[in-house]
């Protein structure tokens, strides 16, 4: 069976040539959830970024494959329309752009992208006021400009909205506890949960342990230094918590 | 300088203008004196060039290469074309009034069931009656000396006359449509008074278009008297043709504790100036002007305003917002002004451009002259190109390229088109908005 996801040998740097993603080897099949837990500075984000499409970065050697296809040769929004979905460490704010609006458009453009009859206003706003009752967004917020003014909570929730509209394959879930208090923690993590499925892969990136309280992955990784030094179960991250990173760090140097 | 300069084929052919056409421009004997003598400040200096500090961005007399023949009146032909012509405000309900190739035409103007306390008139008529009411707007009310503006008095030949009696309150927007229908290049001089009594409230939408293609000339000015307590929502749609010259200069007085509220919006023509000169001559009052110009292509558009603040406690904003594609060219200038006197002014001036190729460009010259010592003012000024980490956020969501840039800009020149109070006028002006990102796809 082809993996959802396959990364084999990946390289990648920054402009100006500083290597941040150093021999990275890493397989997700349908159905699994995996954390990739380390350091700040490690190069997660970086490794978030590379899988959605973000400009900017070089890939040197190595290859990423979704369902078999060549990811690395897809733009962002091709690859957000063969499934991959980035949940933003940093949210961004797009003043003039009513939330709604950018759902729509969204929501729209991959299927249209896959050849799919796209979904009258009307369905549309009730697919999205539905998600949005079980995240505890209110309908005012879809109204505002997107994220503009909203609190690190609200942020997360709306990326965690995003997700469940657009129902990807991969979701690629970016310290989404970075700044949640636990009861947001806790609305977000039953967002994420309500989307496990059989044939949906997740990679949970964190620092902390504490949202794999909540979202409990299959496979815990180790990454430091810009490649995967340790695997383990979903008890490697409580040991991790323990230990701390120092000795992955010094490691990988 | 000015004198000596020897005369560009431009100024020599306007001169003929005005000397063919002085005799039988309508006015009578004070008009034509006022005709006259602006005529003379126009000769003395000529086009503006980049050395006239107002026009230093757009030189006029290297980019005006000729002046056309005046416009004819138009025939039925041209009112057939008028009256089919591309209508931004359709089906608002708007009372329109359509000026034809520079001359106002009653039988394509909605003029039944005038409200109570509304006049209209074509200038041409007023001014054929020498009302002094005229003979002493047409040369005064801000300062004269701009030789375009010169110009425009000395030449213009009809407009719309449209007056609100005080305590008025129009509900009913009035369009005032200029719709250019020769494809053969002519020259159109057009004049036209607005009056708004004390307390009364209106909303006049103006629109100038034409044929793309032909290299026609407009000079249109518009002189706005706003009484004391009174309302005015002023709206100006610039989506002439393609290669066509715009001059465009608004001149505003407002009285004590009135409201201004002034929108434009440039979406066509070749070569663009739109000048604003606004008098807040009473206390208490304020005042929102935005502009907002969408340009692509060799496009040049020039936004000049100078705001005086006469008197104390008047509050303004000034919002400017340019998208500029191509090897297009965006000019802003912005001047306020406070007068001794006009304590606890706050005014804010705020211009940004959005850049959408390496070619095209922007500048902007904010200035403040304040001659008051209670004051709050302030200017800014923003240049840059769409955002990539916006367009990336976009595009991670599986919006394409092209219609997540159009998001963004729909975005940046939103702030403008939410100024108007109106809704028709905001649908309208999102269609224009849209009309132009689809050409440019
Ligand atoms: N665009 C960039 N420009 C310069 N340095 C960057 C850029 N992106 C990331 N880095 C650097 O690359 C390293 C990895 O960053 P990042 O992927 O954000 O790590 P993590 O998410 O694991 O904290 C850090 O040292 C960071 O400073
Ligand atoms: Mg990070």
């Amino acid at each position: 069976m082809t993996a959802l996801l396959e990364i084999k040998g990946l390289h990648a740097e920054i402009a100006g040539g500083r290597k941040i993603i150093q021999g990275l080897d890493l397989t997700v099949n349908k159905g699994e959830i995996h954390a990739i837990m380390g350091p700040n500075g490690a190069g997660k984000s970086t490794l978030s970024y590379v899988l959605a499409g973000k400009p900017g970065y070089e890939i040197t050697a190595g290859e990423v494959y979704l369902n078999g296809e060549d990811l690395l040769a897809m733009s962002a929004d091709e690859r957000a329309a063969k499934g991959v979905f980035l949940a933003f460490q940093y949210p961004l704010e797009i003043p003039g752009v009513a939330t709604l609006t950018f759902l729509r458009a969204a929501f729209n453009a991959q299927r249209k992208a896959r050849g799919e009859e796209e979904l009258s206003s009307p369905d549309l706003i009730k697919r999205v006021r539905e998600i949005a009752k079980t995240l505890n967004i209110d309908a005012d917020m879809l109204k505002r400009p997107l994220n503009v003014g909203f609190s690190g909570g609200e942020k997360k929730r709306n990326e965690t909205l995003q997700m469940a509209l657009l129902q990807p394959s991969l979701c690629v879930l970016d310290e989404t506890d970075s700044g949640l208090d636990i009861d947001a923690l806790k609305v977000v993590a039953n967002g994420v949960n309500a989307l496990r499925s059989a044939e949906r892969g997740m990679i949970v990136i964190t620092h902390y342990q504490r949202l794999l309280d909540y979202i409990v992955p299959d496979i815990v990784h180790v990454f430091a230094a810009g490649r995967i030094v340790r695997t383990g179960g979903a008890d490697l991250a409580r040991e991790l918590e323990a230990t701390g990173y120092a000795q992955y760090q010094s490691e990988a140097a | 300088m000015g004198v000596a300069i020897r005369k560009t084929k431009a100024e020599l052919g306007l001169a003929d203008l005005y000397q063919g056409a002085r005799r039988y421009l309508p006015g009578g004997e004070e008009i034509t004196a006022v005709r006259a003598a602006a005529f003379d400040r126009f000769n003395v200096v000529g086009l503006p060039h980049r050395r006239v500090e107002a026009w230093r961005y757009t030189d006029l007399r290297t980019q005006m290469k000729e002046a056309k023949r005046l416009a004819s009146l138009p025939d039925d032909a041209a009112k057939a074309k008028a009256r089919e012509a591309r209508d931004l405000f359709a089906g608002a309900g708007f009372r329109k009034l359509v000026i034809v190739d520079g001359a106002f035409v009653p039988e394509l103007s909605d003029l039944a069931g005038l409200e109570p306390g509304l006049t209209i008139q074509p200038m041409a008529d007023a001014l054929a009656a020498d009302k002094p009411l005229l003979s002493q707007r047409l040369g005064a009310i801000v300062p004269d000396d701009d030789p375009a503006l010169a110009l425009n008095t000395a030449l213009a030949a009809n407009g719309v006359v449209i007056l609100v009696a005080p305590g008025t309150a129009l509900s009913r927007p009035i369009h005032v449509a200029f719709v250019t229908t020769n494809w053969v290049a002519t020259s159109m001089f057009t004049r036209s008074l607005v009056n708004i009594g004390a307390g009364a409230s209106a909303t006049i939408v103006e629109s100038h278009q034409g044929p793309d293609g032909s290299e026609y000339q407009v000079n249109t000015a518009m002189q706005l008297i706003v009484g004391d307590e009174a309302r005015i929502d002023h709206i100006k749609v610039v989506s002439e043709g393609s290669s066509a010259l715009h001059i465009g200069s608004l001149l505003a007085n407002i009285g004590a504790r009135a409201t201004f509220n002034q929108l434009g919006f440039v979406a066509g023509g070749s070569l663009v100036r739109n000048q604003l000169f606004v008098r807040l001559a009473g206390e208490g009052t304020v005042a929102d002007i935005r502009g907002g110009a969408l340009l692509s292509g060799t496009q040049h558009a020039d936004t000049t305003l100078s705001i005086e603040h006469a008197a104390e406690n008047g509050q303004s904003r000034e919002t400017f917002k340019a998208v500029v594609g191509d090897t297009a060219r965006a000019v802003f200038q912005g001047k306020i002004t406070v007068a001794p006197g006009a304590q606890k002014t706050d005014a804010k001036m705020m211009s940004r451009a959005l850049l959408l190729s390496d070619e095209a460009e922007a500048d902007s010259k904010p200035e403040l002259e304040i001659f008051a010592d209670d004051v709050q003012c302030g200017h800014g000024t923003t240049t840059g190109a769409i955002d990539d980490e916006l367009l990336f956020y976009l595009m991670a969501r599986g919006i394409p390229p092209a219609e997540a840039k159009a998001l963004l800009i729909q975005a940046f020149i939103g702030e403008i088109i939410e100024g108007a109070a109106n809704e028709a006028v905001r649908d309208a002006l999102t269609g224009a908005m849209l009309g132009w990102l689809g050409r440019r796809e």
